[in-house]
């Protein structure tokens, strides 16, 4: 079916406006923040790396939730695939170039978005929702049975990735998987950015508004949002690959169901809709979890349950959203 | 034929206890339209309650299901005016985040409570052994969580069909906006419905933990069943919560029997098939 928005005219934009649009200024930010991290933290790159990688499955559930409404607690499996893609081509076929590896990440997560999109979007609702829980499940049970390609409940190991360039190794420190991380995560920001105010994004947004009136306009919502999936299925596989390369091992638990539901804490967390609220909800998520969970896992349970409760009584549009919102309070009120 | 009796009358007993504690859920997500995963976080204090009380204080099987019940509907009033009264009507995002939320706290506070290890319910004498039909004996237990379940979809029926309550609750799951005009307070309806399903739930968790070890993570690992069993049966339907807990109680012990390696793959590849063939459960009346 035709779009019908393809060709209406592009606004017309100063340069130096479209830079901003296109998140020039969120590129800036995560750079100088990352950056700042690998001054102030140099002992613990590993988790930095870490919050990037989980970052990128964030992002990825944004763009189906926050961007086309669909509720899933499955989204994990995209990641999981886009890791074991990278893993296994890895260990098994000696694709070992760090580049490489992401692009197999990212083709392996684009195809599992395919499957999944397949089956969650064929029901509404709590159907859906069980259908995405399913997924999640089924993608876990089958890489647990085929452990003789995935290592199973011991999880894929042996994974040694190749000097980026022959020429950036990567060393005890994590210095070059964060870097490669935040650039990789910088690249993937914008293209995000340029997707969601691309005419297909405005047509996203449109389906989780009203389906119906989509459809009326002669485009159809189904092959829209399973498009998104595919597209959402290829930044979780990046995320997976880079959680791969950076860790050298691929576990079963990046297929679980609990990573799936923990994303999207962060994500509801950092405000749905927005690429910033994706970032900022994984970052405050799981630099709390790495303090507090040291502490007592089940204290921080009852905490993160806490604070998903008031998240949701007060501050239902995330800390994005709500700050957002404090901000244009308080710059209205001397005026 | 040993094999198929032994599973047949583990799937029944398993569907049986997966029945007992979804169809609360059923009702209630018929009724109020709330997607509750905390369900099984309150199936998971009723089995901590009696395992307090029938190990710990040694009070005895019967005081442990009656306290498990009673204490299980105390906690649940209050959460439900306090917490789920705010999501009636919002977007299921919202509902399934609210309601994680609550599991996530219930495990923690539990576990801070009664500390991190399995929770046994000691049974009487007289469920402990096993009765023999002639030609083989089954356990008690097993037979007794049969009954139970039996027990429970007869009194759900005359409830729901036969009661001048059972009118309330039908006319506010068709119409809730129309039932409250008519001058039935529907939030009074929907507390009590709450508090019924709830103390089915505690039962059930009791009831079912030889089945269902009642441990630390019971509300998350076992939240996604529940779902799934109200999911395949249809939101608000006893006859469709009753054959869904059969079939996939079916499923997955003939699953677990037949191909233990495959954990449960078989089990969520029939819920996607079921789910995908029927998109409004087997009896569904949601939409």
């Amino acid at each position: 079916m035709a779009v019908p928005m393809a060709h209406q005219p592009k606004p017309t934009l100063s340069i130096g406006k479209r830079f901003t649009d296109n998140g020039l200024l969120g590129v800036l930010a995560i750079l100088i923040i990352g950056l700042l991290g690998y001054f102030l933290v140099p002992n613990n790159l590993a988790l930095l790396t870490q919050i990037v990688a989980i970052a990128l499955l964030v992002l990825s559930i944004d763009l189906v939730t926050g961007y086309c409404g669909v509720a899933t607690l499955g989204h994990a499996a995209l990641f999981g695939a886009g890791a074991y893609a990278a893993g296994i081509a890895a260990a098994h076929f000696g694709v070992t170039e760090p580049l490489t590896m992401t692009l197999i990440g990212l083709v392996g997560g684009a195809l599992a978005g395919l499957v999944s999109g397949l089956v969650i979007l064929r029901a509404h609702g709590l159907a859906q929702l069980v259908l995405s829980i399913a997924v999640i499940h089924l993608f876990h049970e089958a890489a647990n049975k085929a452990s003789g390609w995935t290592g199973g409940s011991d999880g894929l190991s042996a994974i040694m990735p190749d000097p980026i360039f022959g020429m950036f190794e990567f060393d005890l420190w994590g210095r070059t998987a964060y870097v490669y991380a935040l650039l990789l995560l910088a690249v993937v920001f914008v293209a995000l950015r340029l997707l969601v105010r691309s005419p297909f994004g405005m047509l996203a947004r449109g389906v989780r508004e009203d389906p119906i009136r989509i459809a009326a306009m002669g485009a159809s919502a189904h092959s829209v949002v399973l498009r998104m999936y595919v597209i959402s299925g290829a930044v979780a596989g990046i995320g997976g690959a880079l959680s791969a390369i950076s860790t050298q091992v691929v576990g079963l638990d990046s297929l679980s169901f609990t990573l799936s539901a923990e994303a999207l804490v962060m994500l509801v967390l950092g405000g749905v809709g927005s690429l910033y609220g994706a970032l900022i909800g994984t970052v405050v998520f799981m630099l709390f979890e790495d303090t507090l969970s040291a502490a007592n896992p089940f204290h921080w349970l009852t905490i993160v349950g806490a604070l998903l409760i008031a998240v949701v009584l007060f501050a239902p549009k995330g800390l994005y959203g709500t700050g957002l919102a404090v901000a244009g309070r308080l710059k209205r009120r001397p005026s | 034929m040993q094999t198929v009796m032994s599973i047949a009358i583990d799937a029944l007993a398993y569907g049986m206890v997966l029945f007992v504690i979804s169809i609360g859920l059923s009702v209630t997500m018929g009724l109020m339209r709330v997607v509750n995963l905390a369900h099984g976080a309150f199936a998971m204090i009723g089995g901590y309650l009696a395992s307090y009380a029938a190990r710990d204080l040694g009070l005895g099987y019967a005081a442990g299901v009656l306290v498990a019940i009673i204490g299980t509907v105390i906690i649940a009033v209050p959460i439900e005016r306090f917490l789920y009264r705010r999501i009636y009507g919002a977007p299921e995002l919202t509902q399934v985040l609210m309601t994680i939320g609550i599991t996530f706290c219930v495990i923690g506070i539990t576990n801070f409570a009664f500390g991190p290890t399995l929770k046994t319910i000691p049974l009487p004498p007289s469920l402990q052994g096993s009765l023999d039909l002639g030609f083989r004996s089954i356990a008690t237990h097993r037979i007794f969580a049969i009954a139970s379940g039996l027990v429970v979809a007869a009194l759900l029926w005359f409830l729901i069909e036969k009661t001048a309550f059972g009118i309330k609750i039908r006319a506010a799951v068709d119409n809730a906006a129309m039932t409250a005009a008519l001058g039935v307070r529907t939030e009074i309806v929907y507390a009590v419905s709450f508090a019924v399903a709830i103390g089915l739930a505690a039962l059930g968790g009791v009831l079912g933990a030889e089945l269902l070890p009642v441990e630390p993570y019971y509300a998350l690992r076992y939240m996604v069943t529940f779902l799934v069993v109200v999911s395949v049966g249809g939101a608000g339907s006893i006859p469709g919560a009753l054959i869904a807990s059969l079939l996939l109680g079916a499923i997955d012990t003939t699953g677990r029997y037949l191909a233990p390696e495959y954990g449960e793959f078989f089990f969520y590849l029939a819920v996607i098939l079921i789910v995908t063939l029927f998109p409004r459960g087997l009896a569904g009346r949601l939409k």
